[in-house]
């Protein structure tokens, strides 16, 4: 399992991820952002999570314009494996390889804090190791987290089950921390290779830490 | 040439700030205020040939990187 992250200058997110893989057996590789190749032996590209370009103009707006993003497009294309993790979702909304756009949180905070998430969709290879309707907790940190799509979209979402995660409490009932369209915390596109989510599963991989829930989702990855 | 451009929320993409400072404004006593929108302004200083090619290749800009046309409108003044 090869697992390339991409780092942008604003990145901050990328040794967590490079941990959390490695943890699980993976080979690691940063690709810094002005890279134009990604590897034919890469099983998964993670754009990690953090400010790239400081958030400017808007989050993810002039990351998805650096060099490497072609290349993580072209791999998409031909069926390759492309987890966003919060900033890294905001890079894949606004490259349009996810649908939908991420907004300031309707509360304008920041919100840093472990969250419950409840699994919507399981039929895809990231979700795969969970039950349908299961409540995971998993640490969320942003500011621009407030997932928007318009009616029609969020329609085809539900039609082709391509959403991924709903904020919930720890019972399950939805429970909406920053305004996201049906307190949506991730989807994916409808090939369903290319995912996106708000919380940081990399950062819920040690009980000790307050949860290891995260650890299958980065196991969906892997082969078996 | 100089050229404005002015990014907004759509209309039904509700604006969590522009709220806010409706809020605060009513609080300072403001009343009259039916709605607050906050955008951004981005100032361009552009080589162009005549006005509608300005138009055109700003337009351009915006449906690419200044505005993310899934939540945002956005309009555009020339000053010659």
């Amino acid at each position: 399992m090869n697992v390339a992250i991409v780092q942008f200058p604003g990145t901050n997110c990328e040794y967590d991820t490079q941990y959390a893989f490695e943890k699980l057996g993976a080979k690691t590789e940063l690709i810094w952002h002005k890279e134009t190749v990604i590897s034919d032996s890469t099983d998964l590209i993670v754009i990690a999570g953090g400010f790239s370009y400081g958030d400017y103009l808007r989050s993810g707006a002039i990351a998805r314009f650096s060099p490497i993003m072609n290349a993580v497009e072209s791999y998409a294309e031909k069926g390759g494996k492309v987890l966003g993790i919060c900033n890294g979702f905001q890079v894949l909304t606004e490259s349009r390889l996810l649908p939908g756009a991420l907004k300031r949180n309707n509360n304008l905070h920041f919100i840093s804090r472990h969250h419950h998430l409840k699994i919507a969709g399981n039929e895809n290879v990231f979700l795969k190791k969970f039950e349908k309707g299961s409540v995971v907790n998993i640490p969320i940190a942003h500011h621009d987290g407030n997932y928007y799509i318009d009616p029609d979209g969020l329609n085809a979402l539900y039609d082709n089950d391509q959403v991924l995660l709903h904020y919930c409490d720890a019972e399950g009932n939805i429970s909406n921390p920053n305004g996201s369209v049906d307190a949506i915390a991730g989807v994916c596109n409808a090939a369903k290779n290319i995912f996106g989510l708000m919380p940081h599963p990399e950062r819920a991989i040690e009980s000790v830490l307050g949860s290891d829930d995260g650890i299958a989702m980065l196991e969906g990855f892997f082969a078996s | 040439m100089k050229a404005i451009v002015n990014v907004f929320l759509k209309p039904g993409v509700l604006d969590s700030q522009g709220k806010a400072v409706h809020h605060a404004l009513g609080a300072l006593k403001f009343g009259g205020v039916n709605d607050v929108r906050v955008g951004k302004q981005i100032v361009l200083d552009i080589d162009a040939i005549d006005e509608a090619a300005a138009r055109a290749e700003i337009t351009e800009m915006c449906e690419s990187l200044l505005a993310n046309t899934v939540i945002e409108d956005y309009t555009i003044e020339l000053e010659s």
